[in-house]
């Protein structure tokens, strides 16, 4: 379906005046090219978009889109997406922000923000650092991290964000790297159109405070042996030479060399709806595994949280007709004073 | 079943015709207390009596039975005369056990009634709450010299009246509560009708019990009927009802009046509401009942934590809602975050905060007014917001729609100082039509500025404030957010003199909103000896106070903020006036802090903190000793005012 009167947008419509201060290479450049990519191909006007974020790096991210935005408080960027959605569910609403913001100080909302299906868009843009306080651990750090506060390594387990989403009841869960901006506004665009909360988890480089977190996955020469693209309904097989697969034994996930009593055939194929399936493959890591990209988990049944709400209203006033206060406050025991009498009592409902 | 008291068996069925009368019911907190309470206020309200009402309960839901913490209690007083309070002390207390009794006794006047379900004072429940071993203080003589006591085997005469009723015997139980109501409403000469109708309703249709609905109804009738037909009550009381001005009327609660206000403000702008909330007593009330209105197109989100309520809120207030988060004194310190980016985002935003006892949890259903300085200085950097306060149960809903109001004139967050007291407080409301209340005025940007772009920060001329632009207009894209901004375009600025004049304005544009509020009246002469100045619950105990205190032939005078930031314009003109202003609150002092510090005035405090409303007999007591020339040698008063009594 395509708004006849929409106008064609380009990337540059998306651009705002304000000069982007984020440090050069950082890998939140990228990100925001492929979201000025991405919304040209949507049928979404400008005016009704609004980006939202949290406070770190990456929360500056709708200063830089010429779009409606907040840059909120720290972590609480899902409730207020969830109260734009409330307001007016046509908005399209997009949340940026990092990992810190998301899952530490704001884990609580971002969980609630996936249990309820929000119909908006969460970019999580995670290096495993905090940048914007210059260098600290984060909750997605790998265990024995040494950062400025933790100098003899972080004894903190890190989360798997992804699988958090999983197992928080988000509808549409992907996983992108920072550097294959193709793959990411293919994503990007997927994500907007789904109904219900989009997952989208970057892969994504801090040159300055955790450079290389990702490299074993995004550099040209690993990417191959160290990633696996996703496809739906196809068999999961990875690999410079794509000899190598993903099978299934006894509900456990295995590595398997393609041709060495393996065929295709009995490979895990990739099923987008099998939320069971999403947690598994979500815990692919490396050094064991390869990072899963692409979409992991798609579900467009559910009804997202704020559909439901106005549903509610439009219920509530079919049954009950429009709002009329006047009879609203009277709908209880009352009783009537006249003028110039002792008092006169009735009982009216 | 006896009954002794210190006068004589006088001839039965005196009527006496007091103006007013305070009762209370107490008894466990699974006795059905507040049920009892709620209904013989509805039937005094359709009655036609003024009255005021106090719920008074145990923040355990079914602490252990039989036990003084577990106490319920509802307080109802009912006059001809306009009243303002549910009275200090009461002339009628029904003590459902021993708990109940021994935590109330000593608020009942002496000569007072007291009616006793004598079954449940046995060796057992007189231990639980505390009594000697051997002392039962329905055998007491001093009780009985001082007391009209009325013993009444309830539990057996419940159980005799629904021995037909074919429900089990824990169910008839239940009922006993209805049987000492029908007692009550015989003595007082209340008609059940209005009660029987609301078993009905109740427990007929919604609960679809109609079983439960019969059995409380021939309970209540039990118990009048026992009171028609005993010789034990002697005397029968009889108050009319109250002239009030001309009107339909119905009972209104704080926390009732205050989600009114809010579906009359989704009228008067034709916008929907948001409502986000998270559960914290006594606030919750208000997210249940709007939770019921959603053909106002009012959506109440419950959610997560109480930051998580108010980032909603602001959302949807960005988004073009009206909006609103309510809570209780530590739910604002959660919120205090959030409330800052809007104040610093410019976007309206009600909080409703319903004081009660802290700090820390305190005690949750108790009342309080310590939130103030919270209100008016709570979060960080230079943060004004406007601050105003209901003064009793039905002004809540004006102020909410005040609040509202003032919140999109203005451009900012509005809290609203409630508290337990009158949250949970009754009393007459004449209904207002609401086609009679302005319309609040409410316009957003739809065009572009001047120059062909749209500059969010461009502020009115007069208010101070900027344009309310929402999302889905187009061509007023922007960005707001917790930055400092430049002024007029909005844009990121860390440039120090630009930040001055940022925050001089958001401090200005709230001392500009003391153009747009109702001047200060004084009750009394303009001039005199003392003003008692109270802001929020405390309302009814001072007028009443001060009242008296003229008929005593005092010079004293009284007044009442609602609006604590800014003041009333005239508020330093009529302190002015009198030789001393006297603030009693239910805090340390926080309104005399301000009061001295805004006009450097020596202002004296009254101030209480038992969880409770002041007794006006303590409001009297205290500003007579407090008062210039009040005839109390000197070395006798107080060096600082501090807790009455």
């Amino acid at each position: 379906m395509t708004d006849t009167s929409l106008p064609q947008y380009k990337p540059q419509d998306f651009a705002t005046d304000q000069d982007v201060r984020w440090c050069p290479g950082c890998g939140d450049y990228a990100v925001l090219s492929a979201v000025r990519k991405a919304l040209p191909d949507l049928d979404v006007r400008k005016e009704d978009y609004v980006f939202v974020s949290g406070i770190g790096c990456a929360a500056r991210f709708p200063y830089y889109m010429n779009t409606y935005g907040m840059h909120s408080v720290h972590g609480r960027a899902p409730a207020f997406a969830t109260g734009i959605k409330l307001a007016n569910p046509k908005l399209e609403v997009w949340l940026v922000s990092g990992d810190g913001d998301l899952l530490s100080i704001g884990g609580n909302h971002t969980m609630h923000a996936m249990r309820r299906n929000i119909d908006l868009n969460i970019v999580l843009l995670n290096n495993r650092i905090y940048g914007l306080t210059k260098g600290q651990y984060s909750p997605t750090s790998e265990f024995g991290k040494i950062t400025k506060s933790t100098p003899m390594g972080s004894v903190d387990y890190p989360i798997n964000p992804s699988n958090m989403a999983v197992a928080a009841g988000a509808t549409f869960i992907a996983r992108c790297l920072d550097v294959d901006v193709k793959m990411l506004t293919d994503i990007m665009k997927r994500a907007a159109s789904h109904r219900g909360l989009a997952f989208i988890e970057v892969l994504q480089d801090c040159n300055i405070f955790n450079h290389g977190a990702w490299f074993h996955a995004s550099q040209k020469d690993k990417r191959d042996d160290h990633t696996v693209a996703l496809e739906h309904g196809k068999p999961i097989i990875f690999g410079r030479e794509r000899d190598k697969g993903i099978r299934s034994f006894h509900g456990r996930l295995k590595i398997v060399d393609l041709g060495h009593g393996f065929g295709e055939d009995e490979l895990l194929i990739h099923d987008e709806c099998d939320r069971g399936r999403a947690y598994l493959l979500a815990q692919m890591a490396h050094p064991d595994f390869p990072e899963p990209l692409g979409v992991l988990h798609c579900c467009p049944e559910k009804p997202p949280y704020d559909e439901l709400v106005h549903n509610q209203i439009a219920q509530a006033v079919e049954k009950r007709g429009k709002g009329d206060f006047n009879q609203l406050v009277r709908d209880t025991n009352t009783w009537l004073i006249e003028e110039d009498t002792e008092s006169c009592l009735s009982l009216e409902d | 079943m006896t009954t002794e008291s210190a006068s004589d068996q006088r001839p039965a069925k005196e009527t006496q015709s007091p103006d007013a009368v305070s009762i209370r019911f107490c008894g466990d907190s699974g006795d059905g207390m507040q049920i009892t309470g709620g209904q013989f206020a509805n039937t005094t309200a359709v009655f036609g009596n003024d009255f005021a009402t106090f719920p008074d309960f145990p923040a355990e839901i079914r602490a252990p039975k039989g036990t003084t913490f577990g106490v319920s209690g509802f307080q109802v007083q009912f006059s001809r005369e306009e009243i303002y309070t549910p009275g200090d002390k009461v002339n009628a207390l029904v003590a459902m056990n021993p708990a109940g009794f021994r935590m109330n006794i000593g608020d009942v006047v002496s000569g007072g009634l007291i009616i006793v379900n004598e079954d449940e004072f046995d060796k057992g429940n007189l231990a639980k709450c505390g009594y000697e071993p051997g002392y039962n203080p329905l055998d007491d003589p001093s009780i009985l010299r001082q007391f009209k006591l009325l013993k009444v085997p309830m539990s057996r005469l419940t159980r005799e009246s629904l021995v037909d009723s074919g429900m089990g015997a824990k169910d008839i139980d239940r009922c006993r509560n209805m049987f000492a109501l029908g007692i009550v409403y015989w003595i007082f000469e209340r008609p059940m009708d209005t009660t029987i109708k609301w078993f009905h309703d109740y427990f007929g249709q919604k609960k679809n019990q109609p079983e439960v609905a019969r059995a409380n109804e021939e309970a209540l009738k039990a118990g009048y009927y026992f009171g028609e037909t005993t010789e034990l009550i002697t005397v029968r009381y009889s108050i009319a009802p109250a002239k009030h001005p001309a009107g339909l009327y119905r009972q209104i609660s704080g926390n009732g009046a205050t989600a009114l206000g809010m579906v009359a403000a989704t009228v008067l702008t034709g916008k929907q509401l948001t409502y986000a909330s998270y559960p914290i007593t006594p606030a919750t009330e208000i997210m249940h009942r709007l939770a019921h209105v959603k053909h106002f197109g009012v959506k109440t989100f419950q959610a997560e934590d109480e930051l998580a309520a108010v980032c909603a809120a602001i959302g949807a207030s960005f988004a073009g809602d009206l909006a609103a988060t309510g809570t209780s004194g530590p739910g604002l310190a959660l919120k205090s975050e959030a409330i800052g980016l809007a104040v610093m985002m410019e976007l309206p935003l009600v909080v409703i905060n319903v004081q009660r006892a802290g700090p820390a949890t305190g005690m949750p259903t108790k009342t309080e007014q310590a939130d103030l300085f919270q209100a008016l200085w709570g979060r960080p950097g230079e943060s004004p917001c406007i601050v105003i306060a209901p003064r009793s149960p039905a002004d809540c809903f004006q102020i909410v729609i005040e609040a509202f109001r003032m919140a999109i004139r203005h451009m900012c967050p509005v809290i609203v100082l409630s508290d337990a007291y009158i949250s949970n407080g009754a009393e007459p409301w004449l209904i207002p039509d609401i086609d009679n209340i302005a319309p609040i005025v409410c316009e957003h940007a739809t065009e572009p500025n001047a120059d062909g772009e749209f500059h969010p920060y461009l502020r009115n001329s007069e208010t101070l404030a900027r344009p309310w632009a929402i999302p889905g207009t187009a061509g007023l894209e922007h960005r707001i957010g917790g930055l400092e901004k430049t002024e007029d375009t909005g844009d990121v600025s860390y440039d120090p003199e630009n930040h001055d004049r940022m925050v001089r304005s958001r401090a200005e544009k709230i001392a500009r909103a003391s153009d747009a509020i109702p001047s200060l009246e004084v009750r009394g002469p303009k001039d005199g000896d003392v003003l008692l100045l109270g802001w929020g619950g405390t309302y009814g105990a001072i007028t009443t106070a001060a009242d008296s205190l003229r008929e005593m032939g005092h010079r004293v005078s009284s007044a009442h903020l609602r609006h604590l930031n800014p003041f009333p314009k005239n508020l330093g003109e009529i302190l002015g006036q009198f030789r001393k202003i006297i603030i009693p609150e239910i805090n340390l002092g926080q309104l005399r802090v301000l009061i001295r510090d805004r006009f450097l005035i020596d202002a004296a405090g009254i101030n209480q903190m038992e969880g409770r409303m002041f007794s006006v007999e303590d409001l009297i007591e205290e500003t007579l000793r407090i008062m210039p020339d009040s005839g109390i040698p000197v070395e006798h008063q107080p060096q600082t005012a501090g807790k009455p009594r």
